[in-house]
């Protein structure tokens, strides 16, 4: 397999502050909106160098995803930031008929997403925000796996025309896609070819699975790992291609089982080519206080799991 | 504009609001006949919008509005009257109007981007959403240095809805003094009148109180009275301050079995019904 030695460890978050701090310094129509979580957001450097293309929106969500709306009618490009939970499910009407219906070109960049918000508890652990998302029309769903690919995800969703739901995180995860790299929205990332099982996987659990491919590896399984960083619109023929191959599939998401990044496979398959799959996503729960290690490991959102689930799917094979 | 004019041009809209729910036996009527001096004196007198014509004499339409003033209707349900007003202005063949509602149709339920009718910039509909993308518009005005106006027209039972005091309160901390509102008071809504069903209290108070410049316009159906009104909240822009303007209507004006209660926000006349209304209206422009 493909290893990727890494030398440190940093939140996908600041990778999207990195990335607006660039587009702050590269393109004068970005401006930015924060609903009171600007230091969670790590858009301090672009606040500093661009205060006139701040706009603070306090706690007030529904009316900032109306705001970002209306600047794109003067032809800015607004990224509406807030943690994951306010940022869609709190508001799924004013991005459904402002943002998504209107087709407005708003960028909504949310942070803390999944059970790694960790402490804080379920009611900010969000985990229906890709169902949510993807089942929107002219909806852009992005959901990067480390500090590099967020920056890069960041710079292309300001260039893609149209609404875009760019999801990270907050814990500190291993840096190991490169930092020069250029990000194409519905281009799956072959992480390293295998034969004998397809593991997609996105976010944070991409590290996961790579780690979970060393393991299976040793056992003399062949996995093939593919970042899906691009939920909406889904690499369908990077993901048949690979499934044509190995004839089974791993899905691997920090969300629920229902209506994600497994179920948008599974779609994909029962349309195209039947193998059988198994999930690695949050079972029909809430999540709970705790630390981000604790509840990966609780909800079983592992590199452990995923063995597990590979070797069953293996074994499903006709 | 002479207000003669404006008012023929009211008349000729009002007919076309009510063929137009007759024509699909669906729609608001009530709602579109209070607003519909209102919406006629922002676009034939008050506002700056771009008047440079191209294919087949319609306006050229462009979704930035640079150097244009800006109307977003957040109470959607009263596309009727955006529509009629709309396609009298230049933006699209009043023929149709005829489809309003209709399968294959530009002129949704409520008014949409989607269908790339001009004139449109926003959809709305679920209601309490238009003000917030309205100050998003004012600030994008700011930003690129424009000196133009942003209007935003609610309606009143829509002030029962978060999103709005959220945005209330939005605008006057930014100090967008580019930005009108407008809230179409004429006390009633889809279960009665708002009173009863869910009391505003004092919106000039509370309006005020969030840092608003609040105006009146008395009788909101007086077309003198509301274009001097919309000539003084112009004036009161500038001064850091966003304006309100609390402009009361009667529901059904012009259509006096329509007038004086909830009955026809959301009901189709029937032939007779129809043929009573226009009676009362005349036809000024030509129908559709």
């Amino acid at each position: 397999m493909t290893k990727y030695p890494f030398t440190e460890k940093k939140d996908t978050r600041s990778g999207f502050g990195a990335g607006m701090t660039e587009l702050g310094r590269t393109n004068p129509n970005v401006v930015t909106l924060c609903a009171d979580l600007v230091g969670s957001l790590k858009i301090d450097t672009f606040i500093k160098e661009n205060p006139e293309r701040f706009i603070q929106c306090g706690i007030a969500e529904a009316n900032m995803i109306g705001v970002a709306a209306g600047l794109t009618i003067g032809g800015k490009i607004p990224f509406a930031t807030t943690f994951a939970n306010f940022g869609s499910s709190r508001v799924y009407d004013q991005i459904r008929q402002s943002v998504a219906y209107s087709d407005k070109n708003v960028k909504i960049a949310v942070s803390h997403a999944g059970l790694t918000l960790g402490e804080d508890g379920a009611t900010h652990q969000i985990l229906e925000d890709l169902a949510m998302m993807r089942s929107l029309p002219n909806m852009t769903v992005i959901n990067p796996c480390d500090f590099n690919q967020t920056k890069a995800a960041t710079l292309a969703a300001a260039e893609h025309k149209g609404p875009v739901y760019l999801r990270f995180g907050r814990p500190v995860v291993p840096v190991f896609t490169s930092p020069d790299q250029k990000f194409e929205i519905g281009k799956a990332w072959m992480v390293s070819e295998g034969k004998d099982v397809s593991i997609f996987a996105t976010g944070h659990l991409v590290w996961e699975a790579i780690q979970a491919c060393e393991i299976l590896e040793a056992k003399g399984i062949s996995a093939e790992i593919i970042n899906i960083h691009t939920i909406k619109p889904l690499d369908e023929k990077a993901i048949l291609k690979s499934v044509r191959k190995t004839k089974c599939v791993v899905s691997c998401e920090e969300h629920q089982m229902n209506g994600g990044l497994g179920d948008a496979i599974a779609q994909t398959l029962a349309k195209n080519f039947l193998a059988p799959q198994e999930y690695v996503a949050v079972d029909n729960s809430f999540g709970e206080s705790g630390t981000p290690a604790q509840l990966m490991e609780k909800y079983g959102l592992n590199a452990a799991t995923i063995v597990e689930k590979a070797l069953k799917v293996i074994s499903r094979k006709g | 504009m002479q207000t003669k004019e404006l008012q023929d041009i009211a008349s000729q809209v009002r007919r076309d609001i009510v063929r137009m729910v007759h024509g699909c036996q669906s729609g608001h009527p009530g709602g579109s006949l209070g607003c519909t001096d209102v919406i006629v004196g922002l676009y034939f007198q008050q506002m700056k919008i771009n008047n440079r014509r191209g294919k087949g004499g319609f306006l050229t339409f462009n979704m930035d509005a640079t150097n244009e003033d800006l109307f977003f209707l957040s109470n959607g349900h009263i596309s009727p009257v955006f529509y009629s007003v709309l396609s009298h202005r230049g933006y699209f063949d009043k023929a149709e109007l005829a489809t309003f509602r209709k399968i294959n149709s530009r002129l949704q339920g409520h008014p949409t981007t989607h269908e790339h009718l001009p004139g449109i910039r926003i959809a709305s509909g679920s209601l309490g959403q238009g003000m917030s993308v309205a100050i998003g518009a004012a600030l994008a005005k700011r930003l690129n240095g424009e000196k133009t106006t942003v209007y935003c027209l609610m309606g009143d039972g829509e002030q029962q809805e978060g999103q709005v005091w959220e945005a209330a309160q939005a605008a006057p901390h930014h100090k967008l003094d580019n930005l009108v509102g407008i809230i179409d008071l004429n006390g009633q809504q889809i279960d009665g009148p708002t009173e009863k069903v869910m009391s505003n209290r004092d919106l000039k108070a509370k309006y005020k109180a969030f840092g608003w410049n609040v105006m009146e316009i008395k009788d909101g159906n007086d077309m003198e009275q509301v274009v001097a009104g919309l000539r003084k909240a112009k004036r009161l822009l500038g001064k850091g301050q966003p304006v309100m303007i609390l402009l009361r209507t009667e529901m059904g004006a012009g259509v006096d079995f329509m007038m004086g209660s909830h009955k026809w926000h959301g009901v189709a006349p029937n032939d007779e019904q129809l043929a009573a209304a226009l009676a009362q209206l005349p036809e000024t422009l030509g129908d559709y």
